[in-house]
């Protein structure tokens, strides 16, 4: 890449695969559970958060001489939920379906540890442009996996992708259904997010040794 | 320039600098927005009612689909020729925001036994027929549920539409499912010899098909007892206060 550094492409990338932050670091895994039942939702989760990491990894960094150490978890909270609620009200005024949908897990991004995670760990102590790609690539990890979770569960569970029928019409049995295939309704439940989780971490550790700790 | 960030003055003017910029902000936003997101919620509630008078864009089976927002104004405009606001024996029909009266703070206030609640009404006309829709409220298990009941001059339910605030996925959040709506349709309010009975959520009702429409229940969901009957208490409660009303358009 000639546009960033080999240090700062390091930054995006190695998230997005050997440190990531779900399956490497397992954080953010509550949120991984609860919006993934379908493609849609979970692409607004990671786009929110890519927003409010980097943006926020960017502030941070640029108050980073400034911010009173006794006080700096509270001032990395009111960054985090001042995005949120920018976020929030952002979807209720353009995206109402959507935002109500999310519901609750847009005020829960505030919670999310990886956000508190890399602001504590990264934007601290690093210059704004590498804390924004440093929140680019965290974010985009941990969407990555929104994203791979969210396909395979409202394919499994609903049989069709972004609300559209690709396997055919479970009711009046056409395309896949008409071989005898069903839905598995269980995709649709919170608990089969952490079966999906596991078996991304499962392969992603198969593939690479050096991930497994011991 | 070297600023002892450690010093507690510094920290304490820190703080009300970050809180008055944050704050000024989201104030500034928020005010920004409110037309927006006033629109959005006037939109959902004539989207719900038109649902319940079974003016929608569901195909088949498919999901609980709204007409979309940008023609639900209009339609809502065509559809629904007068709203109502009952209070007592006073009937005012010339209240055209009467769907936005606040059910929850009408709630509140009835409970002083001087006041007399105001209750909305909507009249639409499907099919050459007149329905009327009633907003209603109650409680689930977790929160608050609501909905809108939309039957004929004889109040024989025609449709319903419930949403609620945080039941739980896959139990009681099922109520805004078609397959449970859909089940009202056809249901009496009504017993015999005239008198109020409402719509029992039933367990053990065995009529998954409800080929039974006068028998004032409908199946409940299994494993959403508790919003279950929230649902048949808010349909006796709020139905209940609008029959006066209907037994004098007979």
């Amino acid at each position: 890449m000639g546009l960033l550094s080999k240090k700062d492409s390091k930054l995006i990338l190695d998230p997005l695969a050997d440190d990531n932050p779900i399956t490497i670091q397992v954080l953010g895994i509550c949120s991984a559970l609860a919006i993934t039942a379908q493609l849609k939702p979970s692409i607004v989760m990671a786009i929110s958060v890519v927003f409010v990491l980097s943006v926020g990894n960017v502030v941070i960094s640029l108050m980073r001489n400034i911010i009173p150490s006794k006080i700096r978890i509270i001032v990395q909270l009111i960054v985090v939920a001042t995005l949120v609620i920018i976020v929030d009200q952002v979807l209720k005024a353009f995206a109402y379906s959507l935002s109500k949908e999310l519901s609750v897990f847009i005020g829960l991004i505030i919670t999310n540890c990886i956000i508190m995670g890399r602001f504590e760990a990264f934007a601290l102590a690093n210059k704004p442009w590498q804390s924004f790609l440093d929140g680019i690539g965290n974010a985009a990890g941990y969407g990555l996996i929104l994203v791979i979770v969210g396909f395979f569960r409202e394919l499994l569970g609903s049989g069709t992708l972004f609300g559209f029928k690709v396997l055919g019409d479970s009711v009046e049995k056409t395309g896949l259904y008409a071989i005898g295939y069903e839905n598995n309704g269980f995709m649709v439940l919170p608990p089969m997010a952490l079966i999906v989780v596991g078996l991304i971490i499962w392969v992603q550790r198969s593939r690479n040794k050096e991930l497994i700790e011991d | 320039m070297a600023i002892d960030t450690e010093k507690n003055s510094y920290t304490i003017i820190f703080a009300i600098v970050m809180v008055l910029v944050v704050g000024s902000i989201l104030a500034g936003l928020a005010s920004g927005l409110k037309p927006l997101v006033d629109a959005n919620k006037r939109f959902e509630k004539q989207q719900n009612i038109l649902y319940a008078m079974g003016i929608n864009a569901n195909e088949g089976t498919s999901d609980v689909a709204f007409i979309s927002t940008d023609k639900v104004e209009e339609e809502f405009t065509n559809t629904i020729t007068k709203q109502y606001v009952i209070e007592g024996s006073k009937i005012d029909s010339l209240n055209s925001e009467a769907y936005l009266i606040d059910i929850k703070k009408e709630e509140t206030k009835a409970k002083d036994p001087n006041y007399t609640r105001k209750l909305p009404l909507f009249k639409g006309i499907k099919d050459g027929q007149p329905i009327y829709v009633i907003p209603i409220r109650g409680k689930g298990l977790w929160d608050a549920i609501w909905g809108f009941v939309a039957v004929d001059k004889a109040m024989v339910v025609q449709g319903v539409f419930f949403d609620h605030a945080g039941e739980t996925p896959g139990l009681g959040a099922e109520i805004k499912q078609r397959y449970f709506m859909d089940d009202f349709a056809g249901e009496h309010i009504f017993g015999d010899a005239d008198a109020f009975k409402g719509i029992t959520v039933a367990k053990g009702n065995a009529d998954p098909k409800n080929e039974r429409k006068t028998d004032n229940a409908v199946d409940a969901i299994a494993g959403a007892t508790i919003t279950g009957d929230g649902v048949t208490a808010m349909i006796k409660k709020d139905l209940k206060m609008y029959v006066p009303y209907f037994k004098t358009l007979k």
